[in-house]
């Protein structure tokens, strides 16, 4: 069935056939029309942000607490542009978005016109892939491609530029499953004589570890599951990065807590004794690998990832395996079950007692205070009154993010949405509208900086006017804490702007938008504010007055090795060395 | 490691099975690339070179296939064996790429690029100047009394020859196509 409609109607047309529920964005002038079509049904839902890269993040949290695409639509020019930042994001940490952009009518481009950029140029570094529509008989083509490429493979946001003229114009309506796809099909299935030669080496490894990271959130629930049959049927340890929290269950008995450089103890030194490591869907991101050269010298490599240039990008992988998470699990569990479950459970049993030996080290301790609220004391409380729920969790960027990561404990996937690869202070509170949107019943909760919350608080009218309960958790040291920490490590202790003079109000603020505030500062008090903050109808901006001076540990220094790492007792002065000095 | 009967530096997938992963030798190796000829491809695969600090020595590019929209882009690159084999990695997750041939590893292959050459002399030197365009077998397609234009094709080694020679004998400008490169054999 062909049908004839206005590229404006195509755009809502195909948001439909693809199952979009609801679009985050803000309108403008280049893309007027689509906001026409939109007011006039009820099938996809649009949620006013106050600032488009708020409606990215937003899209995000949506995305990677679903599973589903996250849809964005802003105007062109400054609308397009001030996208741009959650879009890199997004990239980084592979998260499948399909952005709608307006643009100055096709006769108009490249004369300088009102709130014309060259979005698809701009965007070209920072999208999977990215078109300028030219025809409106090509746009609804575009857009199913444009679903296919975001979530096919490696997933990631993808952008479409939409000329005015274009969005006027009638054309020729095309159905998904009319639209041409086929050529770009990333390989799932991953090559049977490499899968073996890990099973093999799994058969004998005498100590291995499974080193997880967001491509087995990425790959879906089945992933997840198949990785808990895995790691409870060898009785391997499983580490993470912070991206992949929550596949394997922070409860489950062979969790060793996240890798890296603010990763525990634990965790890093099995990874830098092992002699099998198993990475299923992590890229040996700087954060995790330290000094290259020093990065696990013992141990044979296997690397899963469904992006070849993933492989041998700075480790070099010994068994590489391309495939996606899910299919590869599945037939190394089948092939390690029918050649009969064989595992070195001698040798396993010695591992063990070394890993037991690391965590005896106890590396999260911290020096509890009776009298001031410790940062990770606030997340312990929040941990033990808020367990068990139906839980979201997002983060800001920051020490508060890595303290998240510590102590908090992730049972499932898609329940915790942090940016990881770019860092972007302000990801957070949008990325919470974008979850609690998507589960409407659930608490969600956003552990927060007061510097990165302020750089995307005015969502807190997008949350008010969709009645969206979202939590603001601000562990509040009136300090850019992790440059400061940063500065006593490298700098001397020369604080070089990294503490703001003049805060706000948190709780006016918060009344200010027609929300709940809540201050506190004795912990005490914490539990009960806590409580309230959880009991409360409406979004809540939480002000804990945490220490000021609290560093998290542990720590990987940059440029050094996994056995190198500062624990909470350690002299930190200086701590970072002259080759490590130039890293970030 | 002594209960794992595995080789290190194994892996299949790549061309490079039997390298030392962490020879730091600068090797130079011509990739082609089928594209499909859509607006903003070229300046995806530039910005791929350009945004990860990849080298280009050479890229030509042109139409193929007129009804399938396809492109063929040769680029002739340097880098390490581990970068070049990131630079086909990441080539091939451009979504408008179809394949990506690394014509160096690939088995043998040809390579051909075109120049002209344009010298400017009189007497001995503009005789010299036809003679060695004679034995390199440059054809002159525009003649005036004190200048040719030479047209070459060959290895850029030859031309980089030919330039050579020509540089005492009055060249004056000089324009080069960039390397276009196939496999040899059926
Ligand atoms: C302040 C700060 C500190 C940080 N400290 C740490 C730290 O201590 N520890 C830490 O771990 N991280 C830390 N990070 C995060 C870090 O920067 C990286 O974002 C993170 O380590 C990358 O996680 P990942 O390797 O799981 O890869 P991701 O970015 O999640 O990439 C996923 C990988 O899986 C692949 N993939 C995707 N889908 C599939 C599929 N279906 N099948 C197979 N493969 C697939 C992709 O190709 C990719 O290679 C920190 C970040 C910040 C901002
Ligand atoms: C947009 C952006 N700008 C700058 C940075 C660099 N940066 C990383 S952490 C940090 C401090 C964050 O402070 P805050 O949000 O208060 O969290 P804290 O570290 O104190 O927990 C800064 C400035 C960043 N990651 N993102």
């Amino acid at each position: 069935m062909t049908q004839a409609m206005t590229g404006a109607k195509m755009v809502v047309q195909a948001l439909k056939d693809q199952g979009v529920e609801v679009v985050f964005g803000y309108p403008g002038g280049a893309v007027l029309p689509i906001y026409d079509e939109i007011f006039q049904q009820n099938e996809i839902r649009h949620i006013l942000v106050r600032h488009e890269q708020g409606a990215v993040h937003a899209a995000e949290g949506y995305a990677r607490s679903t599973g589903k695409p996250g849809v964005v639509l802003v105007t062109s020019g400054p609308g397009a542009t001030n996208a741009v930042t959650g879009i890199t994001d997004a990239l980084l940490d592979s998260i499948p978005l399909v952005v709608l952009t307006g643009q100055v009518p096709t006769f108009m481009v490249g004369n300088d016109a009102f709130q014309e950029a060259d979005t698809v140029g701009i965007t070209r570094p920072c999208t999977k892939h990215n078109w300028l529509v030219k025809e409106t008989d090509k746009l609804a083509e575009i857009l199913h491609q444009a679903f296919h490429v975001a979530t096919t493979g490696r997933p990631g946001p993808v952008l479409i530029d939409i000329p005015k003229d274009v969005q006027f114009a009638t054309g020729t309506y095309t159905e998904p499953r009319r639209a041409k796809v086929d050529h770009y099909r990333p390989r799932l299935k991953g090559d049977m004589e490499a899968i073996t030669r890990l099973v093999e080496a799994m058969e004998t490894a005498e100590r291995p570890i499974f080193y997880t990271g967001g491509g087995v959130i990425n790959s879906g629930d089945a992933a997840s599951q198949l990785l808990r049959e895995l790691v409870d049927a060898t009785g391997f340890p499983v580490t993470s990065t912070l991206m992949g929290l929550g596949a394997y269950p922070a409860s489950g008995k062979n969790w060793l807590g996240m890798l890296g450089m603010h990763g525990l103890y634990e965790a890093n030194l099995a990874m830098h004794d092992c002699d099998l490591m198993i990475n299923i869907g992590a890229r040996f991101d700087d954060r995790i690998t330290g000094r290259v050269a020093d990065f696990s010298p013992h141990s044979v490599k296997a690397h899963i990832d469904i992006d070849p240039s993933s492989i041998n990008k700075t480790i070099r992988a010994d068994i590489p395996i391309i495939g996606d998470v899910a299919h590869v699990l599945e037939d190394v569990v089948r092939l390690w079950k029918s050649r009969g479950r064989k595992v070195n459970k001698t040798a396993h049993a010695k591992w063990w007692a070394r890993i037991e030996e690391w965590k005896k080290i106890d590396c999260l301790k911290y020096e509890p205070s009776g009298t001031i609220i410790k940062p990770q004391y606030a997340l312990q409380r929040l941990e033990a009154l808020t367990k068990g729920r139906d839980r979201y969790i997002c983060t800001e960027v920051g020490q508060h993010q890595m303290w998240a990561a510590q102590f908090l404990g992730f049972e499932a996937p898609k329940r915790w949405m942090t940016s990881g690869g770019l860092g972007t202070m302000g990801y957070g509170f949008p990325a919470s509208i974008g979850v609690q949107l998507a589960h409407p019943e659930a608490l969600v909760i956003n552990v927060a900086g007061e510097g990165s919350w302020l750089m995307n608080m005015q969502e807190m009218g997008t949350a008010v006017q969709y009645h969206l309960p979202v939590k603001q958790f601000i562990l509040n040291n009136e300090r850019l804490g992790m440059v400061r920490q940063w500065q006593t490590l490298l700098h001397g202790g020369r604080y070089s702007h990294s503490w703001s003079e003049a805060l706000p109000d948190f709780v006016k603020l918060a009344e200010a938008f027609g929300a709940k505030g809540i201050q506190c500062t004795d912990p005490a008090d914490l539990d009960d504010a806590i409580m309230d903050m959880i009991a409360y109808d409406g979004p809540v901006l939480f002000d804990c007055l945490v220490e000021k001076h609290e560093n998290c540990f542990p720590m990987i220094p940059s440029g050094e090795p996994h056995n190198k790492m500062l624990l909470g007792n350690a002299s930190t002065d200086d701590a970072i060395g002259a080759s490590g000095a130039v890293l970030v | 490691m002594a209960a794992l009967n595995i080789e290190k530096g194994t892996s299949r997938h790549s061309a490079y099975d039997l390298r030392d992963p962490n020879a730091e030798t600068i090797e130079t190796h011509t990739l082609a690339v089928l594209v499909d000829n859509e607006a903003g491809v070229l300046a995806r695969v530039i910005g791929l070179f350009s945004g990860r600090g990849y080298n280009i020595d050479s890229l030509t590019v042109a139409e193929v296939d007129h009804e399938g929209h396809t492109s063929r882009i040769t680029i002739v690159t340097t880098g390490t064996a581990a970068v070049i084999e990131q630079i086909k990695a990441q080539l091939g997750r451009i979504v408008p790429v179809h394949e990506v041939h690394d014509l160096t590893t690939e088995g043998p292959s040809v390579e051909r690029e075109l120049a002209l050459f344009k010298v400017a002399g009189k007497g001995e030197k503009r005789v010299e100047a036809m003679r060695l365009a004679d034995i390199f077998r440059a054809n002159v397609v525009d003649s005036t009394l004190e200048s040719f234009v030479f047209e070459i094709t060959g290895t850029p080694g030859k031309i980089d020859a030919f330039a050579d020679l020509m540089r005492p004998l009055g060249l004056r400008e000089m324009a080069r196509t960039g390397v276009a490169a196939l496999s040899r054999g059926a």
